[in-house]
């Protein structure tokens, strides 16, 4: 997991000089129950971290009397996470939640220090009596982004912007190529990964360079609306990333899988009220609504909706799962036998991409 | 591999190297007058987010243009104000106006999150901007094209006129400057303010421009890379040039890669690139005999005249 403690130079200068990350709200009343986020990006992202807040708020709007949620933002995943998540727990925070992968081992560590106070990890593998997991099948959402690319590449070349190799990202990729290939046997994606969750000008320099290379969709896993604006000046499509984006380009914007975190986290603070907290493992998806879909364009042929509706009424009534075998490796290797579905086990720590997928990593 | 993929390519380069190019060149020119500002990034965010928001509010892309340097280039007053003024630290200094940019940027940018403006792109007619060949030349917006000129002005500016030459002498010696009637102090405000704008107008590029938006920190560490050209460059503006494309062709050519599918180094090194190749450059310059004789003498120290 070196990929996710590195800090390049730009990361190395700018945490020294500008990644001091402030303490977003200020404490009021004394008897509040204090809950604290660590948040990967600003939260006016508009993407990964802005939903997060949003579930956040929730939190507030609901519990608001008895609970107050602070948070701190632009928090670097690597050994600078630890004093911040300790921090929030010396500043009496009951239960932390921590939003992003690559704050994992910080977190076991803080955790270890702190045993009165819980903490949640957000897409990770690793708990603890006081550390429990959390997930979002995004990969669900990146299932029915597949097929409507399948169906309306005119090209068969997918772009995929991701950001680093965990295994988010991989299964968004795979699902992505698998459900475009249901629909196009040979539909190929290009996966250009930018080692960062938000940087916009190299998400959209990265956007460019898929288009040049034939890709006529091209969908995200970094955090801000820079592929979607660069597809909407050449006249092309994508999807939005965590949020409903369409507004930054009315046009290119196909759909977006939004992320709803909100009634987890009201439900986790209200076990912490209420003394029922444990350890868990909590991997939720369309059924639950922790992701949804957003609109589709006016540029998605009926045909199409229908298609990518049928994608998504499978995952609600768990009829259907695009990690059902036969499944082939970039190598060509049969990963998943013919009619086998990957267990949730395998799926949290896959590393490998599937057949038609092209990468340097 | 045919003329349209190069082409675009091409203008990949430029868009990845334009902001640096122009927040580089106004830190040659602050570092010249022999100091170093290292708020670049700041800068940058204060222009980016200024030249936003006029544009929403004015609706005219030049006026933000404008607006973006002016932020930029008070930021950087800002910055003077404490370094020449009261003599403070320039590396603190600079790396507080850093922390600065990037939290009032973001302040002010909360209420322009989520928000478009129509992308600043080439004022050609259509004929020439949108003609496959001929836009790798016609179709860029304005912007590029004023880096390009100030590359130019900048480099005569520095070499071939009196005003240069004092600032120069400024930075190379700023004792004996101020002895001869120069106002040492003067000429650097009036640098700073002009490094300033410059970077503001790089961060314009970023938001007026490649995403026509507001998102917090969307320089991404743009302003370090500049601040690392200007010394790759060895503090000449016609290098600084190259050495901003050169810069941009190995940001595309690590994406390229990628995007083929195949991978010749690490992407951490890609992405070390630029700083690795400033140590080089560094390397050289000092084992010429002339020893880094193109750095200022009086960078970076404050400036006390005897009483």
């Amino acid at each position: 997991m070196a990929i996710l403690n590195r800090r390049n130079f730009i990361q190395a200068a700018g945490a020294a000089a500008a990644a001091l990350p402030l303490v977003g709200s200020k404490a009021f009343g004394a008897e509040k129950v204090k809950v604290g986020f660590i948040f990967l990006g600003p939260i006016g992202d508009y993407g990964w971290t802005w939903a997060h807040n949003k579930g956040r708020e929730q939190v507030v709007a609901e519990l608001g009397d008895q609970v107050e949620a602070v948070y701190v933002e632009n928090v670097p995943e690597d050994a600078s996470a630890v004093p911040l998540i300790r921090d929030l727990a010396n500043q009496g925070c009951k239960l932390i939640f921590t939003t992003s992968y690559g704050y994992m081992d910080q977190t076991l560590q803080v955790a270890s220090e702190f045993p009165d106070v819980k903490f949640e990890h957000c897409t990770g593998f690793k708990r603890a009596d006081n550390v429990s997991t959390y997930n979002s099948k995004f990969h669900e959402g990146r299932a029915v982004l597949g097929t409507i690319s399948g169906m309306m590449s005119k090209t068969g070349t997918l772009g995929y912007l991701g950001s680093f190799k965990v295994p988010e990202v991989v299964l968004g990729v795979n699902a992505y190529a698998l459900s475009a290939q249901k629909k196009n046997p040979d539909a190929k994606v290009k996966l250009v990964m930018i080692d960062s969750w938000f940087d916009p000008p190299k998400e959209a320099a990265a956007t460019e360079t898929l288009v040049n290379l034939g890709c006529d969709i091209v969908t995200t896993h970094t955090d801000s609306p820079a592929a979607l604006q660069i597809l909407e000046q050449k006249g092309l499509h994508g999807f939005g990333q965590g949020a409903d984006m369409s507004s930054f380009a009315p046009n290119a914007h196909l759909t977006a899988i939004e992320d709803i975190w909100g009634p987890y986290y009201v439900e986790r603070v209200k076990a912490l009220l209420d003394g029922s907290w444990a350890s868990s493992d909590t991997w939720d998806g369309m059924t639950e609504g922790t992701v949804i879909i957003s609109p589709y364009n006016k540029d998605v042929p009926a045909d199409v909706a229908a298609e990518a509706d049928k994608i998504q009424a499978g995952y609600k009534d768990g009829t259907f799962d695009i990690f059902t075998g036969p499944i082939y490796d970039t190598e060509g290797t049969l990963r998943v036998k013919e009619g086998e579905v990957m267990s949730l086990g395998d799926l949290a720590v896959i590393d490998w991409f599937v057949k038609g997928v092209e990468s340097a990593s | 591999m045919d003329i349209n993929f190069i082409i675009a390519a091409i203008m990949t380069v430029v868009g990845i190297s334009t902001p640096i190019l122009l927040a580089g060149l106004g830190e040659l020119v602050v570092e010249k007058a022999g100091v170093l500002n290292l708020g670049v990034e700041g800068m940058m965010l204060l222009g980016a987010i200024a030249g936003f928001a006029v544009t929403v509010y004015t609706g005219s892309p030049w006026l933000g243009v404008v607006g973006a340097g002016v932020a930029g280039a008070l930021g950087g007053m800002f910055f003077g104000l404490f370094v020449l003024g009261l003599n403070s630290n320039q590396v603190a200094t600079g790396l507080a106006l850093t922390i600065f940019g990037t939290g009032l940027s973001s302040l002010i940018g909360l209420s322009f999150v989520g928000r478009i403006v129509a992308p600043f792109s080439s004022i050609f007619p259509p004929e020439l901007a949108r003609d496959p060949l001929l836009k790798v030349i016609f179709g860029y917006s304005p912007i590029v094209y004023f880096a390009l000129i100030m590359v130019a002005v900048v480099a005569w500016f520095l070499k071939s006129t009196r005003a240069g030459l004092i600032l120069r002498a400024v930075g190379e010696n700023d004792l004996s400057a101020h002895s001869i009637g120069y106002s040492v102090v003067g000429v650097r405000f009036l640098a700073i303010a002009f490094g300033g704008a410059m970077a503001g107008i790089g961060g314009a590029y970023f938001s007026m421009v490649i995403t026509p938006m507001w998102a917090e920190r969307m320089t991404a560490g743009r302003g370090w890379i500049a601040l690392a050209l200007v010394v790759f460059a060895g503090w000449r503006s016609g290098r600084l040039a190259v050495g901003a494309y050169f810069f941009g062709l190995l940001m595309a050519l690590e994406l390229y890669a990628k995007a083929a599918g195949f991978s010749i180094l690490p992407s951490q090194f890609w992405a070390a690139m630029p700083y690795l190749m400033t140590v080089v450059v560094l390397a050289l310059i000092s084992m010429r005999d002339r020893a880094g004789s193109n750095a200022p003498a009086c960078l970076g120290r404050p400036f006390i005249p005897a009483t």
